[in-house]
């Protein structure tokens, strides 16, 4: 075969020297010094010559430089098989059900790769279909919470599940005394009857609920269930001390009820009157049109006194009381009858009965109460549980579960149940951390988060939900109802046995009745599943009841109230970031309670904002917090959020913040009441609070508008003042003078109209944005520092005292009960932007749809910007927020961040950011209709404040379109109630408010 | 050929001969470093690693550290700038405006007031590019070609019109007051003893050899710098001024600016060029030179800027009445009574009642009370540009945004650090460079000094004129 070679390589060979047959095999057959450098032959003898110093020097020096110049490599691993309906870049929508003590929310959960990012309200609810609590909006973190078990625990130790079922399997086979599950309100049907079948096998079972907030005496005195109220069907509303917009039962779907009869417009001028009797100035008090402030020992006396004008008993206004207001609501709830609602928040069975009997000498019943459709998300029953606690401390109890409850902290009696807990032989808590009831159980057994479950719920009769999975559990958790399964000995799965119950309501083929359920997530035909307690309902009669309060005698001395803050709620989810971060719709405080207090105490006691004071309770416990002076409060009361004073280590967010206010709760007649008197001394300390707004009043400026419903109806083009320039041709618009060429809009012009008379100021859409636009979350101190990142605020703002015009110094006092009104307050996309002209290098700049645009990458942060800003929107970035020890929020760690929404950049330290009118979902509203090869449909792009709002203030849309919602709400109110912030600027801005209108009396 | 009266008080007093001249402001180059300006050194280096560290903290950490928040998004960072340029401005007044007025006794004080203004302008331009939030982009702010596509700076921007006017104005100050140094650079290299200073000096004074042409250039080259200087005087504060100017904001968005900014700008370099002098003086035995004429030149000057600032600040107020507009009315008024009134009134003691005790000859011409009183011009200058950016941000539109301002311990240091970055830049340059203008005070010497004025009187106008062509040969 050699001869037939024509080519040789070299004369080699052709040779075909035995050298070069040794050598043929190899590529390069001479020596080839790459051994010396790798030195891996020969080891020992060989360094790298001398001649390839500079080389490796030079090398090693540039990949030195190099690799200290890239960007840390970042692992990013692809598919191997592509999950069915996971397409990367493309969110996928699953229809779910928030409920967490009392706040429930027909959801729907955007998730994006597999990763549940964001939560919006499900419209096909009937019962929330418009917006989400705060609590729900930041409820998608707490999947992603670093601080929740990973294992389950025994005694402290993690441990396996087989073990913990194995050891809790047996104990209760021998169990000896009482079983009981001790849960907070439950309203799914299958897992209250899967409580039911669980305790069956025990000859002593009990399932115990309670509410950290108790609206005991409420379901007492209506059969064990919140009535039906409909607030959308009353012309006149009273509350006593109930805070139905921001805490009180089911604020989200009230919120929607209640503004639905407070719009106005041309078309449609009346709205409801809304009285408010309350001890400290809630967000409910906040949105009445007259709020008259009482002590908690007065509220007896309100109703009474109600109770006997409406029932034509003769009752006149209890003494040392605004008459001329009480006059007004009997007026006013005689003249409406068939048209009024009554709704107290007290938890004392006397006055809730008397409510009760109120409403149905109004003839509520039937009309703005359902009967039929009563709410189930209060179930709380304080006798059953300090029964329990009594039980507990008499050692009958043989076994505990814990769930979605921790009375070791939130109820009155905690320090009875801490020594009660001893006395029980098993104690299992099926807490997602180790909560202060948790730390003191023998197995912590964590329940699933609720977007990894499947669940059922329902809020109210005949409205049901479900929740579904969204992603597979993250820890070693599991479902409580799986659990309780697993020690039945059963082997179905809950989510098998919620299908198998919603057999009996199913219409039709199963799997397409259970299909279309979970996809729409709500079932509302109107049946029903859920077993209620009527055993709660007591027995007193109106007569009896009112013959006892009429004993009752305001005390004297302070009274304490304890609250509930609508973003902590009674404080399960207080380790969660965003909504410490998120100011008090009232006070605007962020990161912890304190002691509001009415101006005439504070001085009185020689205490300024921001003291720490000593509170003794009733009980003898004492509890110190700083003093924050709040317009409104009664005379003679103080009042101190509940969900605070965190001592876990499982909560580092919210750990060290405030103190625990619950001791403030007293228990009497097996009621637990949540005023009580106190003693408050003045310490030398000071604990600044983080207000994210610290000037109060409006300084008798133009930039929120209100006016009454009568100048409403008698001409509406008067009920907002337009400010005018004065030229020699006359007065004209601002507008109609400028320096600068206006834009031309060929294609959309989006704009956003907000409604200050829808708007309630609950703060729904300041988390929505908050999350929807990765907005870092910068801890108390730098909320002190006031640099919150917040795009999108609730501006409040405080009625002033009486003073004469151009007497700056008076009008910055509020005014001891003032009237108040809220402004959301966002980058006002102006068309002439003061913060467009001063950019030295152009980083915002007006898009073609009018938007006003932000680009971070150009920003070299000169702030220019935002000192320009009339309206005070644009947030800096001083620190870099993420990847920060300093900022050891959800964006300092891999979990935490996996809820950030991949659409929007995660800003770098440096630069400006504002609202961008949700341009990632402008964009992608467009795009999908380019695809469809049309044009977007008016609504189909929401921005996320506007989504969020659960009374629909925020209208988002192309005013290029005449079609559009937002074009034909500015026509009807253009001249009327359309004005824009700041109009003599002429920065003629793309957002356009509505002047609020108040029904006074 | 000009006339001196003979009743002028002369500029240089003690009998001074040219060789006298020399020696005196050579004396403190070629001696070895005295005890005192060695303290004042080690003084000025603290401050400069005080700047050091807090420019560290910045750079490091970000603008967080310093006490700025989402309302006050300016304080002491740009109230610092305007400061510094402000100081700046006497320099370039000195040496070129009062250069074309033929105002001679500008010749023994312009060397110092220059450098003044350059090492001014180098603190004051440190803030432009501290302030930013990602400084390391500070050079996106030039209108330079990029591979960005087509980004351009925005030049509506009066952030922009700064970046080009302090620049200018750097740059030709800068130009100026190096032309003015290469004759005496050349004395000093002529007179050095040690191989490496000859050769320095060499090297600084471009080989100057005083040749008649060389000297004619010089001439020219000075008239024209003053020529291009004197609009920079007005035109860099004016452009200043409109970073306010053209804002929105009550208390910033007002036409006075300009004007007012100028006057308050030449005010506060008088007063420290006063403070600089009054110890440079002393320090160096120069009190022959920089005598009490100057100091009492420079007050006239003070009473005349500081009344137009007096009146400035009177006039917004009117202004503010005026104008019927309830945000610019409060602004003012908020200014004056509100949370910084403190501020304000500091502010106006310094600025509007201090000088005016200018008025009196006596106070006039007491270097004590001078001294005194040029610091407090200092600080009343510093406070009007607090007063300015702080107070009007604080409160503007909407009262939810108010918030306070309270500077960190970062935000101190970089103020004090720039003033020892500044008196570092300054000792070394009195010990390193003449601060004395030798040449040109040798050109006045006959015409102006004591001794050949009273001696020689009816001989004025030759001796003036020999003198002038003696000076442009004697280098020695």
């Amino acid at each position: 075969m050699q001869d037939r070679i024509k080519y040789w390589r070299g004369i080699e060979e052709l040779e075909n020297t035995p050298e070069f047959a040794k050598h043929a095999h190899n590529e390069f057959p001479e020596f080839l010094p790459l051994n010396e450098t790798q030195g891996e032959s020969q080891s020992s003898e060989v360094t790298a010559p001398r001649r390839d110093f500079l080389k490796l020097l030079g090398f090693g020096l540039a990949a030195a430089t190099l690799a200290s110049c890239e960007a840390p490599v970042r692992k990013a691993i692809p598919y191997l098989n592509k999950p069915v309906d996971v397409e990367p870049g493309v969110a996928n929508w699953y229809a779910s059900t928030y409920f967490s003590h009392g706040d429930y929310n027909s959801i729907l959960v955007k998730t994006r790769e597999g990763r549940p990012i964001k939560i919006e309200p499900n419209p096909s609810s009937g019962v929330t279909p418009l917006g989400t609590s705060p609590r729900a909006q930041a409820s998608v973190l707490n999947v992603y919470d670093n601080n929740r078990l990973r294992t389950p625990l025994i005694k402290g130790k993690e441990a396996k599940w087989e073990q913990v079922d194995r050891e809790i399997t047996s104990k209760l086979n021998g169990i000896n005394g009482k079983v009981a599950i001790v849960s907070s309100t439950v309203i799914s049907p299958s897992t209250k009857q899967l409580i039911d079948e669980f305790g069956g096998r025990f000859g002593n079972f009990e399932h115990v609920v309670y509410d950290a907030n108790s609206a005991s005496a409420l379901l007492g005195a209506n059969g064990g269930v919140v009535p039906g109220y409909d607030f959308s069907k009353a012309n006149i509303i009273v509350g006593i001390n109930a805070d139905f917009l921001g805490s009180w039962i089911a604020p989200t779907p009230f919120a929607k009820q209640y503004i639905k009869n407070r719009k106005v417009n041309p078309d449609k001028k009346e709205m409801s009157r809304h009285y408010q009797f309350e001890t400290m100035l809630s967000l409910t008090g906040a949105n009445a049109d007259v709020r008259v402030p009482i002590k908690p020992s007065e509220e007896a006396a309100v109703v009474t006194a109600l109770y006997n004008s409406i029932t034509g008993q003769g009752g006149s206004a209890p003494a040392n009381f605004d008459k001329k207001a009480f006059a007004a609501v009997v007026k006013d709830l005689n003249a409406n009858k068939g048209k009024a609602l009554v709704v107290s928040g007290s938890n004392d069975p006397a006055v809730q009965t008397l409510v009760t009997a109120i409403n149905q000498a109004l003839g509520a019943e039937g009309a703005t109460i359902n009967a039929a459709a009563p709410y189930f998300v209060k179930q709380g029953n304080d006798a059953q549980m300090i029964r329990l606690i009594n039980e507990m401390n008499a050692g009958t109890v043989g076994a505990v579960f814990f769930y979605n409850a921790n009375p070791a902290y939130d109820h009155p009696l905690a320090d009875k149940v801490v020594s009660g807990l001893k006395k029980v032989g098993l104690k299992v808590s099926f807490a997602e951390r180790v909560d202060e009831t948790a730390a003191l159980v023998d197995y912590v057994t964590p329940d699933n988060n609720y977007l990894e479950s499947w669940n059922d719920y329902e809020p109210q009769r005949g409205f049901l939900s479900l929740a579904q999975p969204v992603i597979s559990p993250i820890f070693t958790t599991r479902q409580m109802q799986d659990s309780l399964l697993t020690w039945s000995g059963s082997k179905t799965t809950f989510y098998d046995y919620i299908r198998n119950n919603w057999r009996k309501i199913a219409t039709g083929d199963f799997n397409k009745f259970w299909e279309k359920a979970v996809h729409d997530g709500v079932l509302e035909n109107g049946t029903s599943l859920l077993k209620t307690n009527p055993a709660a309902a007591n027995t007193l009669t109106a007569a009896a009841a009112a013959s006892s309060l009429s004993g009752r005698r305001a005390a004297s001395g302070i009274e304490a109230v304890l609250y509930e803050k609508i973003q902590i709620g009674p404080g399960y989810e207080a380790n969660n970031p965003w909504l410490q971060e998120m100011g008090d719709p009232i006070s605007k405080a962020t990161w912890g309670n304190y002691v509001a207090m009415p101006r005439k105490m504070a001085e009185e006691m020689g205490l300024t904002q921001d003291t720490v004071v000593k509170v003794t309770t009733a009980n003898g416990k004492t509890i110190e917090l700083p003093v924050l002076v709040q317009p409104g409060q009664a005379q003679g009361t103080v009042s101190i959020a509940m969900g605070y004073g965190r001592e876990l280590d499982s909560m580092p967010v919210v750990k060290g913040l405030g103190a625990n206010a619950f001791p403030i709760a007293t228990v009497a007649n097996n009621s637990v009441i949540f005023s009580s008197p106190v003693k408050i001394e003045k310490t030398d300390a000071i604990s600044p609070i983080a207000q994210m707004q610290t000037h109060h009043t409006i300084m008798d400026r133009l930039v929120v508008q209100e006016n009454t419903l009568a100048k409403y109806k008698e001409n509406p083009k008067e009920v907002t003042e337009y400010v005018r320039l004065t030229t020699h041709d006359g007065p004209v618009k601002p507008a109609t003078i400028s320096l600068w060429e206006d834009y031309e809009y060929k294609n959309h012009h989006w704009g956003m109209v907000i409604d200050l008379n829808s708007c309630i100021g609950c703060g729904a859409c300041t988390l929505s944005c908050h999350i929807e636009n990765n907005v870092p979350v910068v801890g108390k101190a730098e909320v002190i520092n006031r640099r919150d990142m917040h795009w999108l605020r609730i501006d409040r703002y405080y009625s002033a005292v009486e003073h004469e015009e151009g007497d700056y110094q008076t009008m910055e006092d509020p005014a001891e009960n003032p009237s108040v009104i809220f402004q959301p307050m966002l980058c006002q996309h102006c068309n002439h932007a003061p913060c467009e002209t001063v950019c030295p290098v152009a980083a915002t700049m007006h898009s073609s749809e009018g938007i006003n645009q932000m680009v971070y990458n150009r920003c070299v942060g000169t702030r220019y910007c935002a000192n320009n800003c009339p309206y005070k929107v644009r947030r800096f970035n001083w620190f870099a927020y993420a990847n920060n020890d300093k900022f050891d929020y959800n964006m300092n760690n891999d979990l935490g961040k996996m809820v950030l929404n991949p659409d929007v950049t995660v800003r770098s330290r440096g630069v400006m950011e504002k609202c961008s009118f949700c341009v990632q979902r402008v964009q992608l509203g467009k795009l999908e209709a380019k695809r469809e090869n049309r044009r977007p449909k008016d609504g189909e792009i929401v921005t996320a404040c506007a989504q969020s709002c659960p009374t629909d203030a925020i209208v988002f849309g192309d005013m290029l379109d005449p079609e559009s919602r937002i074009s034909q709400i500015l026509v009807r109110e253009q001249g009327e109630r359309a004005f824009h912030v700041l109009e003599e600027i002429n920065t003629q801005p793309n957002v356009t408010y509505l002047t609020k209108i108040r029904n006074l009396a | 050929m000009q006339h001196v009266s003979p009743i002028r008080e002369p500029l240089v007093t003690g009998g001074k001969t040219y060789h006298d001249i020399t020696e005196d402001v050579c004396r403190q180059v070629e001696a070895k470093p005295n005890a005192r300006w060695a303290a004042a050194l080690a003084v000025a280096l603290v401050g400069l690693a005080i700047f050091i560290y807090s420019v560290y903290r910045t750079l490091w950490f970000g603008i967080g550290e310093w006490g700025l928040n989402r309302t006050v998004g300016w304080a002491w960072d740009i109230t610092n700038f305007v400061w510094w340029v402000g100081i700046g401005h006497a320099g370039t007044l000195i040496s070129a405006i009062l250069l074309l007025f033929r105002q001679k006794w500008r010749t023994s004080i312009n060397r110092a007031a220059e450098a003044m203004t350059i090492f001014a302008v180098i603190c004051a331009a440190m803030f432009p590019v501290l302030h930013m939030g990602r400084p390391w982009l500070a050079y996106w702010v030039l209108p330079l070609p990029n591979t960005f596509g087509s980004l351009w700076v925005n030049f509506n921007s009066p952030l922009l019109w700064d970046v080009f006017a302090i620049s200018t104005y750097f740059s030709v100050s800068l130009v100026f007051w190096y032309i003015g140094l290469i004759p005496d650079f050349a004395t000093i290299r002529d007179r050095a003893t040690g191989p490496i200073a000859r050769r320095v000096y060499a090297a600084l004074s471009f080989n100057w050899t005083g040749s008649a042409k060389a000297w004619s250039r010089y001439e020219t080259v000075s008239l024209i710098l003053a020529g291009l200087a004197t609009p920079l005087v007005l035109s860099v504060h004016t452009i200043v001024s409109m970073d306010f100017a053209t804002s929105v904001i009550p208390g910033w968005h007002t036409t006075i600016f300009p004007p007012y900014f100028v006057a308050g700008a030449i005010f506060s370099g008088f007063a420290m060029v006063l403070t600089l002098m009054i110890i440079t003086r002393k320090t160096f035995k120069l009190e022959d030179y920089i005598t009490l004429e100057h100091v009492e030149s420079m007050n006239k000057v003070i009473i005349l800027t500081g009344s137009i600032v007096g009146v400035a600040y009177i006039t917004e107020f009117f202004i503010a009445w005026y104008s019927q507009v309830e945000y610019e009315q409060y602004a003012f008024i908020n200014r004056a009574t509100g949370p910084y009134w403190w501020a304000y009134w500091s502010m106006m003691t310094c600025n509007v009642i201090t000088p005016q005790l200018f008025w009196f000859r006596k106070i006039r011409r007491s270097l004590t009370a001078t001294f005194i009183i040029s610091i407090f011009v200092n600080i009343g200058m510093w406070f009007e540009r607090f007063v300015i950016i702080v107070t009007s941000l604080h409160r503007d539109y909407l009262p939810s945004s108010w918030a306070m301002f309270s500077p960190t311990i970062i935000d101190i240091g970089v103020y004090v650090g720039t003033i020892g970055l500044f008196f570092t830049l300054f000792l070394l340059f009195a010990k390193f460079f003449p601060v004395v203008n030798m040449a040109e005070v040798k050109a006045i010497l006959k015409s102006s000094s004591g001794v050949h004025h009273h001696k020689h009187a009816t001989m004025h106008g030759t001796e003036k004129e020999l003198s002038t062509t003696n000076t442009h040969h004697s280098n020695d």
